[in-house]
């Protein structure tokens, strides 16, 4: 019964509504981000070579990082050997290029599962009442036990050290902050009132966390999701390091560096460098975090 | 048969201190297409009105009880997904703030044709035809060109229209204006009150508006209700309202009005008036008149014995033991 009114009709004040300039087309919005955000330039990079890295990893080292030969043990950085050889004449170049597989499966199936979980687990808590305390209280508790210390426990309990296992064991540890994260954001757009006029214009529930909800939690889980990547990594390098994670016929920065452990005042190339390559990794996740957190939240840049 | 018809309604929530009777047996009723205006104070009850209407009240702490009917069909036993398809379509809502009633991630089109699709199961160009047709409706200038536009880029009437537009795009009977124009400023306001009375006339929706505002009531309305703490204290047609108060609560809100040449300081100056005292704690028990510890005119009988809304005149109610009857009319 409303259709369109022709336009004579007297709209005095649509009429009297100045024309608004509009705005110049947005272009190359993506390389705009980047610009303005170098520390997510820096850190996208870093984090794309280490991937190189891992991907081509059999180009990459040509010899094979678990081909032990006593006759070259604990050999000084050389032509053969870029970053020496370990007590059991391994390549350390070729180990420690394998590891980045390691830690980034690890680091990214973590983030991406904890992230899943964590978000259905914070949406359940955040959305129905009941259920809210119960939830929580469980995950204050797994809270209140070091990221660590679960880890390992949780690692006992799977005995046996699979890449597997390990990234199921960091992510259960990993699983409440994100949960913590997205009920809080679901606590505070709930209330808003676009949800509320949602809500009488005859959205339903699902209607309103897919429409509503989600979008808007999806900016701080982001930028939580590369923390945790990060974190990841760290906890898989000590795991493996203090040898509650992967077995050394999996090269992993942390065993390669916990056989090194006993030697490295006298070679510490063996911990050197499987070292600088956890660090500068965990480095690129970081700044790809910050400024992803710096793009999606422009308040908090200027505070750093 | 009434389009909206409110009988006894009782809103309570559970608190800590006990039991709030935010709306205490109130019955009030709307036709179709008429205009009708929700007065009061903050904390009167007057959203809790309009909320529990469309049962959009958390449930608990609230507790609604009484007979609402809509086209003479009871909304508490409706189910929650009939509820659902009333809300938006038959019956939707304008909400206080344009300003924070907008989601800012989608265009004002998306979230227009999102209540039309979600109604009429259109679909999306279908959809996204009406939210343009609407934005027409309401005056939007361009509306080809804004309806892909972020909120953030409208002003806040223009927002206020896009809410309304929103609010229209499924031809409702009813719409429920909760303080449509308190965040704008004062032309705007005039703007979106002119929008509201040319909308009803023609499209014929019945517009139940709720404010604090009697200037906003005299411009709009036709039949006004007055509440206070929970109660309709008077009820009667704009006009005879407004020249012949016939609550103390009613003529204390129109004397609280600044007129304008009032003398304010100087001389000649003469106060504001103002009621004295606090609306009651709607959590304790009391007796007689709610409006009786701060009115004027109140008497030993106001503190025991509850007045009850009483016909005064034709078609103007009032609930107090001393309003002036018809006879009192031709002296006023």
């Amino acid at each position: 019964m409303t259709s369109a009114p022709p336009e004579q009709e007297s709209y005095v004040v649509a009429r009297a509504m100045p024309a608004i300039i509009s705005a110049p087309p947005k272009r190359n919005a993506m390389m705009r981000t980047l610009r303005r955000h170098p520390t997510m330039w820096l850190g996208g990079t870093l984090l794309a070579l280490v991937a190189i890295m891992a991907i081509f990893a059999p180009i990459i080292s040509t010899s094979d990082p678990s081909a032990m030969n006593p006759a070259v043990r604990v050999q000084p950085p050389s032509a053969e050997a870029w970053f020496g050889t370990d007590m059991l004449g391994r390549d350390i170049f070729a180990r420690s290029v394998y590891g980045a597989r390691v830690s980034l499966i690890v680091g990214i199936g973590v983030a991406l599962f904890a992230t899943i979980v964590g978000m259905i687990i914070g949406l359940t808590a955040g959305f129905v009442r009941w259920a809210d305390g119960i939830i929580m209280r469980i995950m204050d508790g797994m809270m209140s036990i070091p990221a660590i210390l679960l880890a390992i426990a949780l690692m006992t309990l799977m005995r046996g050290g699979s890449v597997m296992n390990v990234i199921l064991a960091i992510t259960i540890a990993e699983i409440p902050r994100v949960a913590r994260l997205t009920r809080s954001a679901v606590l505070s757009v709930r209330e808003l009132t676009y949800v509320e006029a949602a809500v009488a214009c005859g959205t339903s529930k699902l209607g309103i966390i897919r429409l509503h909800i989600l979008p808007n939690t999806v900016a701080p889980i982001t930028v939580q999701a590369t923390y945790i990547c990060a974190s990841a990594m760290i906890t898989e390098a000590i795991l493996s390091f203090i040898g509650a994670g992967l077995p050394t016929s999996i090269p992993s920065w942390g065993n390669i560096m916990a056989e090194g452990r006993a030697l490295w005042q006298v070679k510490p190339n063996i911990v050197f460098f499987p070292a600088i390559f956890l660090s500068v990794t965990v480095l690129a996740v970081n700044l790809l975090g910050d400024g992803l957190r710096d793009a999606v939240d422009p308040r908090l840049a200027k505070r750093v | 048969m009434k389009l909206l018809e409110v009988r006894d309604l009782q809103v309570h929530f559970e608190t800590d201190k006990g039991v709030n009777r935010a709306v205490d047996g109130l019955s009030f009723s709307i036709d179709t297409g008429e205009a009708l205006a929700i007065v009061g104070e903050s904390g009167c009850g007057k959203s809790v009105t309009s909320m529990s209407v469309l049962r959009l009240l958390p449930t608990p702490p609230g507790k609604i009880a009484g007979d609402i009917r809509f086209r003479g069909e009871d909304l508490s036993t409706k189910s929650e997904r009939e509820m659902r398809r009333l809300r938006g379509g038959e019956i939707s809502m304008i909400f206080q703030e344009p300003m924070s009633s907008l989601n800012p991630v989608y265009t004002i089109g998306r979230q227009i044709s999102e209540a039309v699709r979600l109604h009429t199961g259109a679909n999306t160009r279908a959809a996204r035809k009406r939210a343009i047709e609407v934005l027409i409706l309401v005056g939007i200038p361009s509306p080809e060109k804004r309806v892909d536009e972020y909120p953030h880029r409208l002003s806040g009437g223009m927002r206020q229209r896009a809410m309304i537009a929103m609010a229209l795009a499924c031809n409702p009977a009813l719409l429920i204006a909760d303080e449509p124009t308190t965040a704008l400023d004062v032309t705007i306001q005039a703007q979106i009150l002119d929008l509201l009375r040319d909308l009803r006339k023609r499209t014929n929706t019945a517009i139940l508006l709720i404010t604090h505002d009697l200037g906003v009531v005299a411009e709009f309305a036709e039949r006004v209700m007055v509440m206070y703490a929970g109660r309709k204290v008077e009820e009667a047609n704009v006009a005879d309202l407004f020249a012949h108060p016939r609550h103390p609560y009613t003529q204390g809100l129109m004397d609280a009005v600044p007129k304008l040449g009032q003398v304010r300081s100087g001389k000649m100056s003469k106060a504001l008036a103002e009621i004295p005292g606090r609306v009651p704690d709607l959590t304790q028990a009391f007796e007689g008149c709610v409006f009786a510890p701060r009115c004027p005119r109140a008497e030993d009988v106001c503190t025991h014995l509850d007045p009850g809304l009483e016909e005064k005149a034709d078609g103007h109610f009032a609930a107090c033991h001393f309003a002036p009857k018809e006879a009192a009319r031709d002296k006023a």
